[in-house]
């Protein structure tokens, strides 16, 4: 991925280089999403690169059902304070003052996130206007450029989250990668004629495909319940991985996080990734798509 | 040693990136622009196809974690030893630092300074800066720093090679030892992988 970047002025703070940096930095690890101070300790002690704070994972948010919303800042506070690495949290699709709040709170992250209800059915948050970097859910190259072009500094493919289900990340991170190989081989006029169908500046299309890569860091997110689920998606191109629900609602959550974590970094070493599948327990249980009404899916929320 | 600095000497051979976590591509894409042959380190034996190591930016706990578990650091320590120069950038100052307080996780503790974590604060004070680097010339050099550590106390054995504007040391050199706050990496200034390739030849 071509990530170098031109310098801006002195002393500044919130520009483009930091935003997309911090996520170069993730790249090769795991973004674990926990919901107290204690599970944050534990995702660091694995080995995760950041935490996500939030209330109650995706399974649970599932489960919950009704509006779901940004975490309260009283133990998003108790999250940062229980950890040394980065710490994100999630603002609704749309809603810029729970990005504001994020913002104001601290956090090193925001995901505009389908996972929580929707707050705005036209507009997405324009994160141009913020110091903090974002972080948006794609399922395709159009919507992965979308999000690109309103300031997202770094790209998950959406899975379908609280799962347990791989195959909608595998669905989404191939569609995302194979549509930038594809663009590789198109000419001038086919480039302008994909950028109009992806509703961006063509000059950012044209650069994906010169480069044969997305402008930020691309990670996987969406139903990794396992340390194959994980080096299967970074074999698919995901340049790191974030588990939801798929370590806390194991038998063993400190043990699958180190799991984890260890096969995203060697994710080509099979007989590494069999040691550490060894003996872990219960995965989480895990839904097949089908048993959800389309009602109820995650993905499709955003455009 | 000053004259080292910015000549077209011979570079190291073989470079090796730690490629556990965090943004090895961008260094090991930076050798490749220096013609050198770089190597993306993960397991412990390839430590010794390398005459050079370079620790990425990325999150010093999961690096340290990963490199103790898999034997990376003892054997770091005897290449070390034997005289292979090792630059650490931003979380690979931490890693390589004999003294990082409260740090969680092992750290392969090789240059005598302390180091602080998170130093500026959090992401939305992350910053860019331009800094006057020893040898460097009058151009300077412009430095990206996330949540950026400091050197914040240097050993008697210890050349400082850039402060901020308030006197923080952000970059510094033990023998063939090279400890960054910042990332240039992530710049296009390739002033500061030629520094490093020259320390093997010195």
């Amino acid at each position: 991925m071509a990530s170098q970047s031109t310098p801006d002025k002195n002393g500044s703070k919130g520009t483009w280089t930091l935003k997309t940096g911090l996520a170069q930095m993730l790249k090769g690890g795991v973004i674990m999403d926990v919901v107290t101070a204690e599970h944050a300790k534990i995702a660091e002690e694995a080995g995760a690169v950041a935490v996500m704070a939030l209330e109650r994972v995706p399974a649970d948010i599932r489960a919950a059902g009704g509006v779901a919303r940004m975490s309260d800042p009283e133990m998003i506070h108790a999250i940062m304070d229980a950890v040394t690495i980065p710490v994100m949290a999630k603002a609704r699709i749309g809603h810029f003052v729970e990005a504001q709040v994020l913002e104001a709170i601290g956090v090193d992250y925001v995901d505009e996130s389908e996972v929580l209800t929707p707050a705005d059915l036209k507009n997405h948050i324009d994160k141009h206007a913020f110091k903090v970097p974002f972080v948006c859910g794609a399922r395709d190259l159009g919507e992965a450029l979308r999000r690109i072009n309103e300031g997202a500094a770094m790209i998950r493919s959406k899975g379908e989250a609280g799962t347990g289900n791989i195959v909608e990340a595998v669905t989404h991170i191939r569609a995302i990668t194979d549509a930038i190989k594809e663009l590789g081989e198109l000419g001038p006029d086919a480039l302008e004629t994909r950028a109009r169908e992806y509703r961006v500046p063509v000059e950012l299309v044209r650069q994906v495909a010169k480069d044969g890569s997305l402008p930020v860091v691309l990670f996987c997110a969406g139903g990794i319940a396992t340390p194959a689920d994980a080096a299967l998606m970074m074999q698919l191109g995901a340049e790191g991985n974030f588990v939801g629900s798929g370590i806390f609602k194991s038998a063993d959550p400190a043990r699958r996080a180190k799991a984890i974590v260890e096969a995203t970094t060697h994710f080509r070493d099979a007989k590494l990734v069999a040691e550490v599948s060894r003996g872990l327990g219960e995965a989480m249980r895990g839904l097949s798509l089908e048993s959800i009404p389309a009602q109820e899916r995650l993905a499709v929320r955003g455009w | 040693m000053q004259s080292a600095v910015g000549e077209r000497r011979p570079l190291t051979a073989r470079a090796g990136v730690l490629g556990l976590q965090g943004d090895f591509a961008e260094h090991l894409a930076t050798l490749d622009r220096l013609g050198v042959d770089g190597v993306d380190v993960r397991r412990r034996e390839q430590l010794d196809d390398i005459d050079a190591l370079i620790i990425p930016g990325g999150e010093s706990t999961t690096i340290g974690k990963l490199a103790s578990q898999y034997g990376i650091i003892d054997k770091l320590k005897d290449r070390v030893a034997e005289g292979m120069p090792v630059w650490g950038t931003c979380a690979g100052a931490i890693f390589i630092a004999k003294d990082v307080p409260g740090h969680p996780h092992p750290l392969a503790s090789l240059m005598d300074m302390t180091v602080e974590r998170n130093a500026f604060g959090r992401q939305v004070d992350s910053f860019e800066a331009d800094l006057d680097v020893k040898g460097f010339g009058s151009e300077p050099f412009h430095a990206v720093f996330i949540r950026a550590p400091r050197i914040s106390r240097v050993g008697p054995g210890i050349e400082v090679l850039a402060r901020l504007g308030d006197g923080t040391v952000v970059a510094a050199r033990q023998g063939r030892l090279l400890a960054t706050s910042f990332h240039p990496e992530l710049t296009h200034d390739e002033r500061f992988h030629r520094y490093f390739l020259s320390l093997g030849k010195s």
